[in-house]
């Protein structure tokens, strides 16, 4: 207590004479208005962000609930049940999300990094680069459906009906500006003394965005591509125009093509039972699709961080 | 192809002739004006670098040391803006003619930078990548250890040849940088405060380095550490730098000789200032 005395009396006797910042205390006080304001905050952000979560992990805990009695072999091997029909599963609707969103992927990584090193690399300061960005930008806030419809109006009707292709290609063209923005941004992110020092070994440009600036930025560019391709997995829209449906598996690469998204958008409104638990179970699949897409992305990312 | 005229005839260095006993002259480097944009960063400097000598190139802050280093390998092209007027000769040629190619010059006048900027690969493909850009196809291996022990690194690393070069510690890393550089056997190394980023043990590695690597390569090195030209360097240069009317900088060479000369009877006042001045 007495010492109490004398430092309030030493603050005192500071603050007095003119000192700019009188001597504060160095307890731990809850009188200060900051510290009050430091815990508040700090727990208005943890309770936020545990409001944050509530929707995730009840949507997987939903998912489990309703979704995980129907997954069983047959469930990845069979087809689509009929009206009224028992068992059944969705394998043709795994078989062809994976194989439209292996076309997106095949067509928009190669387009969106070479688009992404134009812009980041060959010419960022010439006069293509900005219509160039400006239009990649617009793209980005593209609704997905409009894809769709730009892939029905560009290869449905040419081609004469629903496909693989065309939802493959409503997909790319959907992903394309994510996988340019994530590759630009990798590139980017590779120090330019590294540049500079490829440069001064007598690369050449081209021998300096292939051998060392994109082999630099090659786990961000993964990461971003994997992301983009867990987005497109789990896309209805662009395919509901170009891809359609189908009940059987797959012929060719031109037939009408089963995906999980399409899947649980039609069963889920069927009146049926059966139908209704598949929707679930093929939720729960595609939801592990995509999962598994961000954790091989993260896995990229943290091995960029090296 | 520059590699295919002829090499043996160095031109002497028209304003240095009179240094007997020297090697020949490897890059005559001579600049009226340079400017990035409207701004003239360096005027009337002529620095030669001789061969199996290390030139230093000292000077404050802003007076474009780095700028006149980086025009002996045309690394200033890169700069949007850069305009130069003068002439580099390397091997009786002019590199800034037009009929030049600035990544075949880049190969035979290697670089090391401030900040040690090993490639995000393993430490042997950071040695090996110059040979591979010059599809050399004899034994990789060999060269890349030769690489190595020229720059006292091979010890250290030959346990960890094929792990990233980014796990090195940073005097490593610039010393891998020096092998990547000297890999290709180019004619000149040139320096761009190497050590500047180092602890003194690193640094002091680096100078004992620099001093068996001169046997077999010319080199420039731009330090702003005085001590370090003074131990390192046969020639130095000291450039200096006037604040023009319109409030830019120009950088010019004010004094070059000897080593001794310019460190212990500096003739111009600007330098006797400089050394003075740092060593006070």
């Amino acid at each position: 207590m007495e010492d109490q005395v004398v430092r309030n009396r030493a603050i005192r006797a500071a603050s007095e004479a003119g000192a700019a910042f009188p001597l504060s205390e160095l307890k731990h006080s809850l009188r200060r208005p900051r510290t009050v304001f430091s815990a508040l905050f700090t727990g208005l952000v943890t309770l936020l962000t545990l409001a944050a979560l509530v929707p995730l992990f009840s949507v997987v805990y939903m998912l489990l609930v309703r979704g995980i009695h129907k997954l069983s072999l047959s469930a990845f091997t069979s087809l689509p049940p009929a009206a009224m029909e028992k068992g059944g599963g969705f394998g043709n609707a795994i078989l062809g999300t994976l194989t439209m969103v292996g076309i997106a992927t095949l067509i928009s990584v190669p387009l969106g990094i070479v688009a992404a090193i134009f812009l980041a690399e060959v010419g960022p300061r010439t006069w293509l680069a900005k219509p160039v960005r400006f239009g990649a930008n617009m793209l980005s806030g593209f609704p997905s459906i409009l894809a769709g419809v730009f892939a029905y109006g560009a290869v449905v009707m040419v081609t004469g009906g629903f496909s693989a292709v065309a939802g493959g290609i409503a997909l790319a063209i959907w992903i394309l500006p994510a996988v340019r923005r994530r590759a630009e941004d990798a590139i980017g992110m590779v120090p330019a003394k590294t540049r500079e020092g490829a440069t001064a070994m007598g690369a050449t440009p081209t021998q300096v965005i292939w051998r060392v600036m994109l082999p630099t930025a090659l786990p961000g560019i993964l990461t971003g591509v994997m992301l983009a391709v867990a987005r497109a997995a789990g896309e209805t829209a662009p395919l509901l125009f170009t891809a359609l449906f189908s009940n059987y598996w797959p012929d060719a690469l031109m037939d009408r093509t089963a995906s999980l998204a399409v899947l649980i958008y039609n069963f889920s409104s069927m009146p049926f039972e059966n139908q209704i638990e598949m929707a679930w179970a093929a939720a729960l699949v595609l939801v592990l699709l995509v999962l598994t897409a961000n954790l091989i992305g993260q896995y990229f990312s943290r091995r960029s961080g090296q | 192809m520059i590699q295919e005229r002829e090499t043996t005839t160095a031109v002497k260095s028209p304003s240095d002739g009179k240094n007997n006993g020297d090697g020949d002259v490897v890059i005559d480097c001579n600049i009226a004006e340079l400017f990035y944009d409207d701004l003239k960063a360096v005027r009337d400097t002529n620095i030669p670098i001789r061969k199996g000598q290390i030139t230093a190139i000292i000077g404050p802050s802003g007076c474009g040391k780095s700028t006149v280093l980086r025009c002996m390998n045309r690394m200033n092209d890169l700069v949007l803006g850069f305009r130069f007027k003068g002439h580099v000769h390397f091997r009786g040629e002019d590199i800034y003619d037009p009929s030049i190619d600035p990544v075949a010059v880049r190969r035979h006048i290697g670089m090391v930078f401030q900040q040690p900027n090993p490639f995000s690969m393993s430490v042997y493909r950071n040695v090996a990548f110059g040979l591979r850009l010059n599809g050399y196809k004899g034994g990789r291996a060999q060269k890349v250890e030769e690489a190595l022990r020229a720059a006292a690194l091979w010890d250290e690393v030959k346990d960890q040849l094929h792990k990233s070069a980014l796990a090195l510690s940073g005097g490593q890393q610039q010393r891998l940088c020096i092998a990547r550089a000297i890999a290709t056997e180019p004619a000149v190394l040139l320096m761009d405060e190497p050590c500047s980023a180092l602890d003194p043990i690193a640094t002091r590695k680096i100078e004992e380095l620099m001093q068996e690597l001169k046997k077999r390569f010319s080199i420039a090195i731009v330090t702003h550490n005085l001590q370090q030209a003074q131990r390192v360097a046969d020639k130095t240069a000291f450039l200096f730098v006037d604040t023009t009317q319109e409030g830019g900088r120009t950088g010019y060479l004010v004094e070059f000789g000897d080593n001794k000369q310019i460190f212990e009877h500096p003739k111009e006042k600007h330098t006797q200032e400089y050394i003075r001045g740092e060593f006070s």
